[in-house]
């Protein structure tokens, strides 16, 4: 036992804690406890009076017992009785225990608020200070209903000390993290920006912990204290390493406030000030410029301060996410620590270049790491940093080097650890299926992920790649020949029985003709795995052999065999059985034509977003409960209108109910906005509500002329209002495109429950498919968040597909519903063509319902070059010397849709001087389908 | 900052200090859990690691290691430090610090803790005025009992209780 070092030391408990360490066994320990904690309550339960200093002794060992991990159901009383004594170290053991062992007894929380009551009045800044310390560990709700008037008063009164504004600070940040409904605002929280401005860098310290919080929950209130910080932030960066005494840290100036500044910085949009930002921008830099110098010190704590502030000005430069210069500058440090010899770095360096992967303006910067990344997920020894590198590789992959990250991972993921394996797999299906160009890599790339690690295939993945094959009927007889070989292994796993039961009992028949494949043989193999399967696939297995009996009418007798077998027809699974019983009842009865009507080839599925992807972001998600629970509350208690959350909603959905048709009546519905069409008629609590989301303006329109816009171009600002921005950039290739939508927040307060779906009007689901998937739920304020749609024309459209976004701002829901911009031009290939072959074509098109033709007036002027620009961006080629006329303009092209090509010819003939004053084009298309040549002739009427 | 924890090579908690409202169940739920994962790593594997929803930060000196939750914003180098800082604190104090030092005066660490975090935030990132709020708690103790009650510092009341 070694002496008590310092201050008061109290023997008695350190006789007892030697007692417990030698202890041979958990139930020695256990018995000397008992035997303490009986002597204590016969002590507090005595007649005598106990002294201060004994109290406090028997309060310290309850405490000690209970940190030992056992329960303690008294003392209580005695612990709040120290908080009266007016000797130091009493005071402080009780509330040492009171901060550990809350107790709900409202009697003894009246008692226990009145002390700290009298210490924090008590103008004893040791008193005050350990009152404060109690109430920032404890935050409960009934303190913060007590202290959170009281608290910030201490905080601003300008005769506090340093130290007590510290402690004031961090209890109000408790207080309002947990109560954030009692902490009120006003005229104080100007004055605790200005604390960013205190001499004493400890004040600074602490009361920027809280003013980050409150920024974030009210960023309009708080937002002076970005000018603040950076001249804060730019004095201790400039600074030399000796300036700030001991708030120097290893030659480090200030790390900790350096932080958190920077992290100050990320609730705010880039500072709108140009001076302010250039001095921001000279932080920045610095702090890059910094990361190159020679250590100051050899010692690992230098580096590690050195680089957090690093670390954080990077997450910052991300968060702007405007700076190329910066962002690639950053990209190129976190290059070098990916090759670090410190682990820590290697592993934060690929933990930061996934959120850099998904800026545009980094995403190429960072694909050229991708071989360090590679080799990082082969060598790491550590799990936790191939697990970055693993993150890292999803992040950065695209079209471009899918085949080869895909490899990469197949071939980590069989000697990958258990513990990340389920996740990997989710990862390797979702690049898959994303970048597949074409399908058969994609179905070799699933089976393999089946063969390597069918464990952790969940059903999600093997549903999909039936979906997936089902749909695509290019793929069918590969996948159909590639699942068959895969069968053949003496082993393989039941989710490779499960595809191969379901593709070949609907596409069998596509490799039945190499006798290697015969039905038979197909048949034999599957329900060689039969007998080793669960019940599940067991019935799956019965389903494909009744679509044998379709499929091959040479199988019948055998498979009704199988059937009939006891095993099958009293098998004492009920499912099974009935199958059975079933099955061979249906093919014995039912004639060819009813056979093949009941077990046709499956319908395709709708399109929908990949289901994969919700498990992945669900394993993602938050898993400790109370921390969300506590969000939740947080939440609750913010949304102060929840009740009238309702309102907008349903007044939305009304509106939108009284516009059956959503063509006709679109700019109707724009300008009788919610606004105005539900004020004269709605009671006072819907007006409110609208008021409070008056900065949405009309908060549901279907943008039509963004719309038109984008018919000859691809890229620009497909929609904006006071809240949002929605700017996009869309590529084509063949009957592919992929859009990139980007969601840019206005405001500088976070939206919720952010929202995004593609709906699909009239006949355009069978037309057009468009795969998603769903945007991040909270845009904070000032932020980008970016959606990838990727495209694809099945067969010519006219309808265009739908966007609508939800999001909540304020209380209000927000509700935009918008045109894509995605039109049959888009799947244009131009063809260059002579004119003797333009006029034969033009001749061959010449049936009636093979033209579109449209006479209108010039709504622009007939600059040449503009229409030459226009006609270019439609997609077409423009033909030159083919028109006998020079004024009038030729094109030629081939839209490319999955199932069909469909040539199309153009001709524009513009008329300067129709009649005195008015310019008119004569529009004519021909193509070989109809409905082409008339959507056409549409879209491009409004263009001129 | 959501909790820090102490625990020795054998898994024994020595110090426990949590920043967001818990049961005890789930404390202890959550700390047995940490602690194994942390000591089924191997030594110079990285000192950060994700755990359920959170960051994890941890290095080991001696025979203890030092432990935190972060959330997912919350820097993780300057969250080592803040460790590293914590252990020169005790070190000072104690005068080389050991783990006999945070057992048989566990309450004196949870002081330092607080002056230096306070609610999961650095409060007083200087090792001078951490050192001088707690040396002159340490002399008002010494003053009390010296006028209050002297018939205490006699030996014979430091009996085993």
């Amino acid at each position: 036992m070694p002496a008590v070092s310092k201050g008061d030391g109290m023997r008695g408990l350190a006789v007892f804690i030697s007692d417990i360490r030698n202890c041979k066994s958990k139930e020695a320990e256990i018995k000397r406890i008992n035997k303490e904690l009986a002597n204590i309550r016969s002590k507090f339960k005595g007649d005598k009076a106990l002294d201060g200093y004994s109290k406090k002794k028997y309060v310290c060992k309850l405490l000690f017992i209970f940190l030992l991990g056992h329960d303690i159901d008294f003392g209580h009383m005695e612990a709040v009785n120290l908080l009266s004594s007016n000797k130091y170290t009493e005071k402080q053991i009780g509330y040492l225990f009171i901060s550990v062992l809350v107790n709900s007894n409202s009697e003894l929380i009246r008692l226990i608020n009145n002390a700290i009551k009298n210490d924090l009045s008590s103008r004893n800044p040791t008193f005050m200070c350990l009152a404060l310390h109690c109430i920032a560990n404890v935050g409960s709700r009934e303190m913060a209903e007590a202290f959170a008037g009281e608290i910030p008063r201490i905080l601003v009164a300008g005769d506090t000390m340093d130290s007590v504004k510290q402690s004031a600070a961090l209890c109000l940040l408790r207080l309002y993290k947990a109560s954030p409904d009692l902490v009120l605002m006003g005229e104080w929280t100007s004055r605790v920006v200005h604390l960013l401005n205190d001499q004493h860098m400890g004040v600074v310290t602490a009361a920027i912990s809280l003013i980050t919080c409150l920024s974030q929950k009210n960023p309009d209130e708080f937002k002076t204290c970005v000018s603040l910080a950076v001249s804060r932030l730019s004095r201790i960066v400039s600074s030399a390493s000796t300036d700030l005494q001991d708030y120097t840290y290893y030659f480090v100036p200030a790390p900790w406030l350096s932080c958190k500044l920077l992290r100050l910085l990320q609730c705010y949009p880039p500072p709108e000030d140009g001076a302010v930002k250039g001095r921001l921008v000279e932080c920045l830099e610095t702090i890059l410029n910094k990361a190159q110098e020679p250590p100051k010190s050899k010692k690992v704590q230098h580096s590690n301060a050195k680089n957090a502030i690093l670390f954080e000005a990077i997450s910052l430069i991300i968060h702007y996410d405007s700076e190329p210069n910066l962002l690639v500058r950053a990209c190129n440090q976190l290059g070098q620590f990916l090759q670090h010899r410190e682990t820590n770095l290697r592993y934060l360096a690929l933990e930061s270049m996934c959120t850099l992967a998904s800026s545009e303006f980094s995403h190429e910067a960072v694909k050229t790491h991708i071989e360090t990344v590679i080799n990082a997920l082969k060598t790491e020894r550590d799990v936790s940093v191939r697990q970055r590198a693993a993150d890292l590789l999803y992040a950065m992959c695209d079209r471009s080097n899918a085949k080869q990250i895909v490899a990469e991972m197949l071939s980590y993921l069989e000697t990958a650890d258990y513990s990340i394996r389920e996740e990997m797999v989710l990862k390797v299906a979702i690049l898959a299926e994303k970048y597949a160009v074409d399908y058969s890599w994609y179905v070799d790339t699933i089976l393999n992920l089946i063969r390597i690690a069918g464990d952790y295939v969940s059903e999600e993945v093997w549903y999909r790649v039936i979906q997936i094959v089902i749909n695509r009927d290019d793929v069918q007889g590969y996948a159909a020949k590639t699942v068959f070989e895969a069968l053949q292994a003496p082993a393989c796993h039941e989710n490779m029985v499960k595809v191969g039961g379901y593709i070949l009992g609907e596409f069998g028949n596509l490799i039945a003709g190499d006798p290697r494949s015969s039905p038979l043989v197909q048949f034999n193999l599957l329900h060689s795995k039969f007998h080793l399967c669960s019940v599940p696939t067991r019935a799956l297995l019965l389903s494909a052999y009744i679509k044998f009996i379709n499929l091959f009418p040479e199988t019948k007798a055998t498979i009704q065999e199988v059937l009939r077998s006891d095993s099958q027809i009293r098998n004492s699974d009920v499912e099974l059985q009935q199958r059975a019983v079933e099955y061979l009842k249906l093919s014995s009865i039912a004639s060819t034509d009813v056979l093949a009507t009941v077990l046709e080839e499956m319908p395709p599925f709708p399109e929908r977003e990949s289901s994969i992807l919700a498990k992945l972001k669900k394993k993602k998600g938050p898993g400790v409960v109370p921390v969300s629970e506590l969000e939740d509350g947080k939440r609750e208690g913010g949304e102060l209108n929840g009740g009238g959350d309702r309102g907008p909603d349903s007044a939305m959905s009304a509106s939108n109910a009284s516009t059956p048709s959503p063509s006709a009546d679109l700019l109707g519905l724009r300008s009788a906005a919610p606004v105005s069409a539900a004020a004269p008629s709605a009671g006072s609590l819907l007006v409110d509500v609208f008021s409070e989301s008056g900065a949405g303006g009309p908060a549901a329109a279907v943008n039509d002329d963004g719309f038109l816009r984008f018919v000859c171009k691809n890229n620009g600002v497909l929609f904006e209002n006071q809240l949002l921005q929605i700017g996009i950039k869309s590529e084509y290739r063949q009957n592919l495109g992929r859009m990139y939508l980007f969601y840019g927040n206005k405001t500088s307060v976070q939206f919720a429950s952010f929202s995004t779906t593609v709906s699909y009007p009239g006949e355009l689901q069978s037309q057009l498919n468009v795969q998603t998937k769903p945007v991040e739920p909270l845009v904070e304020g000032g932020a980008q968040v970016q959606q990838v749609l990727n495209i694809e024309c099945i067969t010519d459209f006219s309808e265009a597909p739908q966007l609508n976004i939800k999001f909540r701002y304020g209380g209000a829901l927000q509700n935009i519903t918008l045109k894509l911009p995605v039109t049959i031009n888009k799947f244009f290939q131009p063809t260059e063509m002579a004119a003797t072959d333009f006029f034969q074509r033009w001749k061959q098109l010449s049936q009636p319902q093979q033209e579109a033709q449209k006479i209108f007036k010039a709504n622009h002027g007939m600059d040449t070059e503009v229409l030459k620009a226009k006609l270019l961006g439609l997609g077409t080629a423009l033909l030159e010397n083919v028109d006998p006329n020079p004024e009038n303009y030729v094109c030629a092209g081939v839209v490319q849709t999955k199932s069909q090509q469909v040539g199309v010819l153009l001709r524009l003939e513009p008329n300067a001087q129709a009649q005195p004053g008015v310019q008119m084009y004569r529009l004519t298309l021909r193509s070989s389908k109809d409905t082409v040549s008339k959507r056409l002739c549409d879209l491009l009427a409004e263009q001129f | 900052m959501r909790f820090m924890l102490l625990f020795s090579r054998q898994g024994k908690l020595r110090l426990q200090k949590w920043y967001v409202p818990l049961g005890d169940q789930e404390k202890r739920r959550l700390g047995r859990e940490l602690v194994q994962t942390i000591l089924g790593r191997k030594a110079k594997m990285c000192s950060f690691l994700e755990w359920r929803d959170l960051k994890v930060v941890y290095k080991r000196y001696a025979s203890l290691y030092f432990c935190c939750a972060i959330e997912e914003q919350d820097n993780e180098l300057i969250t080592l430090e803040v460790i590293h800082r914590y252990v020169e604190l005790l070190d000072k104090y104690f005068g080389s610090v050991c783990e006999l030092d945070i057992i048989f005066n566990f309450e004196k660490a949870y002081f330092i803790l607080d002056e230096f975090l306070l609610g999961g935030e650095a409060q007083e990132t200087s090792k001078k005025s951490v050192l001088k709020a707690i040396e002159q708690a340490d002399q008002l103790t010494s003053t009390c009992y010296q006028q209050a009650s002297p018939r205490i510092t006699s030996p014979t009341c430091y009996e085993h209780a």
